[in-house]
């Protein structure tokens, strides 16, 4: 259960404060599907990037499953990212010298698991994405479809209960970016909860929630009764 | 994380980057092998003087005629000439316990000749105690036998190179020639021992110290040497032969006395302070190299903030992050510094191979002090920047370029 009660982010550019987000209250119930839409800079990467605590509100309180995260350390916040929490990006962000699988295996590795359970579960990631006959491919090999599944692959290799996917299909040509959007989808069903960030109606429309974020602020939800009043 | 897991993603880091890792290796080894291969120069040159110096004997003294010091005062109204040091002076020195043996010098040039050959020579006239003192050691035949040193005798001992010149191949043994118009018989041949001091063993013959004077004309000395009884009594030696001289010189204090011992420690100071200079040109190699590496060290590290970004992103966090880039460039600089030392193995080596004479000797302390900088420079200028990166949220490294 994911919830953020007043939520604020400013970035200093220049000598000017920018409110990328502006008090937002947001919760998103276990396995749910929530697209987060809106214009380049209305602040919905910067949403997604708190919730995966890869940034800090500069105000706020957010729970992650009844924990105020804001209070962690470094160390406990690296361990609710890579127990809880499943990033794609949209520039894949995979180890360039690394092949597939080695990149799937990293947070195994962190977590210290041992060698053969490692090996094990990279094996059927990649096969239940399909690219198994790839794992011995560095990523400058595999095409944008096929590097953005290693990407999942690795997001969800811990089995976490969130995935946070930023444009995942925003480097991706229609027909590979639909086969994300399928794995994807398929992991929401299977009780994830997915959040993703898209300025793409079409994908967003495909959401069982959609919040549509302008200037820091939550404009509509489709969550909440008499939206857009 | 398994410590086994880290060592093997470091490695994997340093294949992964080819350039980068051959440019941090290339830095660490020029760095610590030119710092041990430039001491281990400098003590081979330390070695090399003070080895030529124990080749003159040991706890050994030399008596000049004549004062090299100035005093103050008013200069003498008449001109003061020193006395001559005489065969009697080195032969009166026999009595203090302090000196063990005594090797009266004259020294001349005279022309030694055999049937049609005849070459100039430095004739030197001693006694067989020179042979302990200055440590010679015979190819053929034997050294000037002891005997009462104020009686000539017309035999002689040629160095090795004399003795090729005139005899080539044969045996000069029991052979009568010529040196100044006086016969020799030759009863013996100096081993081939180089240059010491100045003085070439190899290119003089060696005649009893009256014949020489005989020779020559005079009663004066060139030279004592003296060996005391031991290192301990090299001083007192000294004192008592200032003494006994002074005793004989009518109360003057005319003659020079220079131990070994004094030669060789100025001489050691000197090298001393050349090995210091040498350490100080290879602490500034080192600093050198130490710039190298931490340029590389932080421009490699810096690009990989983005990767930085990532691994904590997928759940690593700062310490794991650090820990990751501590072993890289543990396992970069150990390398580095591996190859270093064999890179000065190598240099040792080849200079012995090429210039066996001079002893070139790599210090331990080089060793370590130039594996502990280059180590502690590779590690510092790696974790550095790492931890700067690691600092960061990750969002921020993430889409730094």
């Amino acid at each position: 259960m994911i919830e953020l009660q007043g939520i604020h982010r400013k970035f200093q550019v220049g000598n000017e404060a920018v409110h990328a987000l502006q008090d937002v209250d947001l919760s998103v119930q276990p396995g749910g599907y929530l697209a987060v839409m809106g214009p380049s800079g209305s602040g919905k990467s910067t949403l997604l990037n708190i919730i995966g605590l890869l940034d800090r509100p500069n105000k706020g309180l957010y729970l992650l499953d009844e924990q105020d995260t804001t209070e962690l350390n470094d160390r406990q916040q690296a361990l609710v990212r890579r127990h809880k929490i499943g990033f794609v990006f949209q520039f894949f962000h995979l180890v360039p010298r690394l092949t597939a699988a080695e990149n799937v295996e990293l947070p195994l590795i962190l977590a210290g698991f041992e060698a053969d359970k490692r090996e094990q579960r990279v094996q059927q990631a990649l096969t239940a994405l399909g690219i198994a006959d790839r794992a011995r491919h560095r990523p400058d090999q595999l095409s944008g479809g096929q590097r953005q599944r290693v990407a999942i692959a690795r997001a969800t290799i811990m089995r976490p209960g969130i995935i946070l996917a930023d444009e995942p299909t925003g480097n991706l040509d229609r027909s590979s970016g639909k086969e994300v959007i399928d794995i994807l989808e398929h992991l929401n069903q299977q009780g994830m909860t997915l959040i993703m960030v898209t300025h793409d109606p079409e994908l967003g429309g495909r959401a069982a929630r959609r919040i549509q974020m302008l200037d820091g602020y939550i404009q509509s939800d489709t969550a909440r009764k008499h939206e857009g009043i | 994380m398994k410590a086994f897991d880290v060592i093997r993603f470091s490695f994997r880091a340093a294949t992964g980057f080819r350039t980068r890792t051959l440019l941090i290796l290339l830095a660490m080894a020029i760095g610590v092998g030119a710092v041990i291969l430039l001491t281990a120069m400098g003590e081979g040159a330390r070695r090399y003087v003070t080895r030529e110096f124990t080749s003159l004997g040991t706890h050994l003294l030399v008596i000049f005629p004549g004062r090299s010091e100035t005093t103050g005062g008013p200069p003498p109204l008449l001109g003061e000439t020193p006395r001559d040091l005489t065969l009697d002076d080195a032969l009166s020195l026999k009595r203090s316990s302090a000196i063990r043996r005594v090797a009266p010098i004259a020294l001349g040039s005279a022309p030694v000749s055999w049937r049609q050959r005849s070459r100039e020579v430095t004739i030197m006239g001693s006694t067989a105690a020179l042979f302990e003192i200055r440590q010679l050691s015979m190819a053929q035949g034997q050294f000037l036998p002891a005997g009462n040193p104020s009686l000539p005798a017309a035999v002689c001992v040629l160095g090795y190179k004399v003795k090729s010149e005139l005899f080539g191949n044969t045996s000069p043994l029991g052979k009568w020639l010529r040196i100044g118009g006086r016969r020799f018989r030759v009863i013996g041949v100096l081993t081939p021992r180089g240059q010491s001091l100045g003085m070439d063993m190899g290119d003089l013959a060696i005649v009893p110290v009256a014949s020489a004077q005989a020779l020559f004309n005079t009663s004066s000395l060139f030279r004592i040497m003296i060996q005391a009884s031991g290192r301990d009594s090299v001083l007192i030696a000294k004192k008592a032969i200032l003494g006994i001289i002074r005793d004989r010189h009518e109360g003057e204090d005319d003659v020079t006395v220079i131990t070994q011992d004094a030669l060789l420690s100025t001489f050691d100071r000197i090298f001393t302070a050349l090995t210091l200079t040498v350490a100080g040109i290879a602490a500034i190699s080192l600093a050198v190299a130490g710039i190298l590496i931490m340029n590389v060290m932080m421009i490699s590290v810096s690009q990989r903030t983005t990767e930085i970004g990532l691994m904590k992103a997928i759940g690593a966090s700062g310490g794991q992050v650090l820990r990751l880039f501590l072993c890289e460039s543990a396992v970069l600089s150990a390398i580095g510094a591996m190859l270093g030392v064999m890179l000065s193995l190598i240099g040792t080596w080849t200079s012995l191979r090429l210039y066996p004479d001079f002893p070139v000797m790599i210090p331990w302390w080089s060793v370590m002090a130039a594996i502990g900088v280059g180590m502690l420079t590779g590690l510092i200028f790696g974790v550095l920047p790492a931890r700067r990166a690691a600092g960061l949220e990750p969002v921020d490294a993430l889409s730094r370029r």
